[in-house]
């Protein structure tokens, strides 16, 4: 596309090349993300690495904000960073620590330096991080957010309504707690997610197949299925503490049953392993699911191997999704 | 009403050293009700203020005074003459009754003995809890008469996010999810069909964001024709 601008200078415009992980979604194609956690320092190798770790293995990756409120290097930069390695990220900005001039502002850029994926969240409260005495933002919430930059894509205008020449169009996620309550509750704010703009759903670590099979059966009733791309989250433990901690945190449902057969196993990773594919291979049948999303947090370096037992490889390549 | 609660004593004893003649304000209103900075409270605090000096031997005139509300500056005229001795004023009124009280007084040092916390009602015996953060544009309408401003610690206003568990909020497991209070509200009024409307981001110029906020009532101006 060819732009003529009044001092009769030829740019050529950014070309809105889709994502790859959009692309396979509206291709039909099973995606298989997974996280990469930014360091807590200005060390770029350690995202490279991550990302070189992960190349060929996913899809996509998940570069986390400040992830429970732990200053991390920034999610914009490690994004920037994975993609120099060959890694697609999906940028995750949370509403914790930025008004809305600010995160129109680093999503701009985000998009600038080519970050075409995005899931907005609300961001775990300060008081778990590191600066539990520091303000929080929360002028918009997600859904605000999502809404926003729905109608930035659509009529080309910021939250604001003033227009931009070339705003920030992203492939737009949002995430789901299968396990939350009132069930009700949660699904009208699924609804809304989607509704606001969400293309593509992830979801809260998945322990329990059957409750998130009777979930999902509720979101092919709503059709929210066809109008959203739900990529399932499994978490992968490292050990009987990590699982056990998990079962503790807000929104998660962890059965007894797993963390007894956690505690019985002769070797905490090689058991772990074993739970992650065996819901992985569970949950993938079921009717709706998109992708699997892995959550391997403080054990990144699993996630190749996971992904081969699955038997998810070879990863496609962007050139070979025929859309 | 405004909720406060009295700053520890310790900070209160620094504050005053050096102090001979001790007016302590207290409040007729709000934190009277919250047993904050009332004549109660105040009474107490001269007594207390007054024993530590003798264990110090140092001399301390310490005289409580209770202003109907040190936010109106009719009752602060009305007690003028009762702050003359002062060397300094301790207000146990609100931030508002603090500095209203040191505008009223200009020569006199006014030191606050009570931290404000939040508009808020008596919930039990004892405890108090925040309703309102004074946001300048009510929606409680949405909401079910339960504000998510004030009491979803997100601020949240389309629903609870991932934090929520049984009916409590990540932050605490003392603290209710103001979005389940929401959810159980219009339950009750059969009117959760509310919450499928998408709440567009909030004005905060309304709120303390759009800079120190006053109220004119036309009406009242002295000197506006009416």
């Amino acid at each position: 596309m060819v732009i003529h601008l009044k001092k009769e200078v030829e740019v050529k415009a950014m070309t809105i090349e889709k994502s790859k992980l959009q692309t396979m979604l509206e291709a039909g194609l099973f995606t298989v993300t997974a996280e990469i956690g930014p360091p807590m320092s200005a060390n770029a190798e350690i995202v490279k690495k991550s990302a070189r770790e992960l190349l060929d293995h996913i899809d996509a990756a998940n570069v986390t904000d400040n992830q429970t409120a732990i200053v991390r290097m920034s999610s914009v930069a490690a994004c920037y960073l994975a993609s120099q390695e060959g890694v697609e990220p999906v940028l995750q900005m949370t509403c914790r620590d930025r008004n809305r001039i600010a995160i129109q502002s680093d999503l701009l850029g985000a998009y600038a330096l080519g970050i075409r994926n995005l899931l907005c969240l609300s961001g775990d409260h300060q008081t778990f991080g590191n600066h539990p005495e520091s303000k929080n933002v929360y002028d918009i919430d997600s859904i605000q957010l999502l809404q926003g930059l729905r109608k930035m894509k659509e009529d080309k205008v910021f939250m604001s309504g003033k227009p931009s020449k070339l705003p920030a169009e992203f492939f737009l996620g949002a995430t789901a707690n299968p396990f939350a309550h009132p069930e009700e509750l949660q699904l009208i704010r699924l609804h809304k997610k989607i509704e606001a703009g969400a293309q593509f759903i992830q979801t809260q670590a998945i322990y329990d197949v059957e409750q998130f099979a009777r979930w999902m059966e509720k979101v092919r009733a709503a059709g929210l299925h066809k109008k959203a791309y739900f990529l399932a989250g499994v978490l992968v433990n490292k050990s009987l503490k990590s699982l056990e901690m998990t079962k503790k945190v807000a929104g998660m449902q962890v059965p007894d049953y797993l963390v007894e057969r956690m505690r019985k196993a002769a070797s905490y990773e090689e058991e772990g392993v074993s739970i992650a594919l065996e819901l992985i291979e569970k949950i993938k049948k079921i009717e709706g699911v998109s992708g699997i999303h892995i959550m391997a947090v403080g054990w990144e370096s699993i996630v190749p191997s996971i992904v081969e037992k699955a038997g998810f490889l070879p990863r496609p390549k962007l050139n070979e999704v025929v859309v | 009403m405004i909720v406060a609660e009295q700053k520890p004593l310790e900070e209160i004893s620094k504050s005053l050293e050096g102090f001979e003649n001790i007016v302590i304000a207290a409040c007729g209103t709000c934190v009277t009700v919250c047993m904050a900075g009332g004549e109660k409270e105040a009474l107490k605090l001269a007594s207390v203020l007054e024993l530590n000096r003798a264990e110090q031997a140092v001399p301390v005139k310490v005289k409580v005074v209770t202003p109907k509300r040190q936010c109106d500056v009719e009752f602060l005229d009305d007690m003028a003459e009762e702050f003359g001795g002062a060397d300094v004023i301790l207000s146990m009124g609100c931030g508002a009754g603090v500095q209203f009280m040191a505008e009223r007084f200009r020569g006199k040092l006014v030191l606050p003995g009570i931290n404000t916390k939040f508009i808020g009602v008596a919930r039990e015996i004892g405890v108090w809890t925040e309703m309102c953060q004074g946001c300048g544009a009510c929606i409680l309408e949405k909401t079910g008469g339960v504000c998510p401003v004030a009491r979803c610690s997100k601020s949240n206003f389309n629903g609870p996010c991932g934090g929520s568990m049984d009916g409590k909020c990540e932050i605490d497991p003392n603290v209710d999810c103001g979005w389940q209070l929401i959810y159980d509200r219009l339950k009750e009024l059969d009117r959760v069909e509310k919450l499928y409307e998408i709440v567009e981001p909030k004005d905060w110029r309304s709120s303390r964001d759009g800079g120190p906020r006053s109220v004119e009532k036309k009406e009242m101006r002295l000197d506006t024709d009416i």
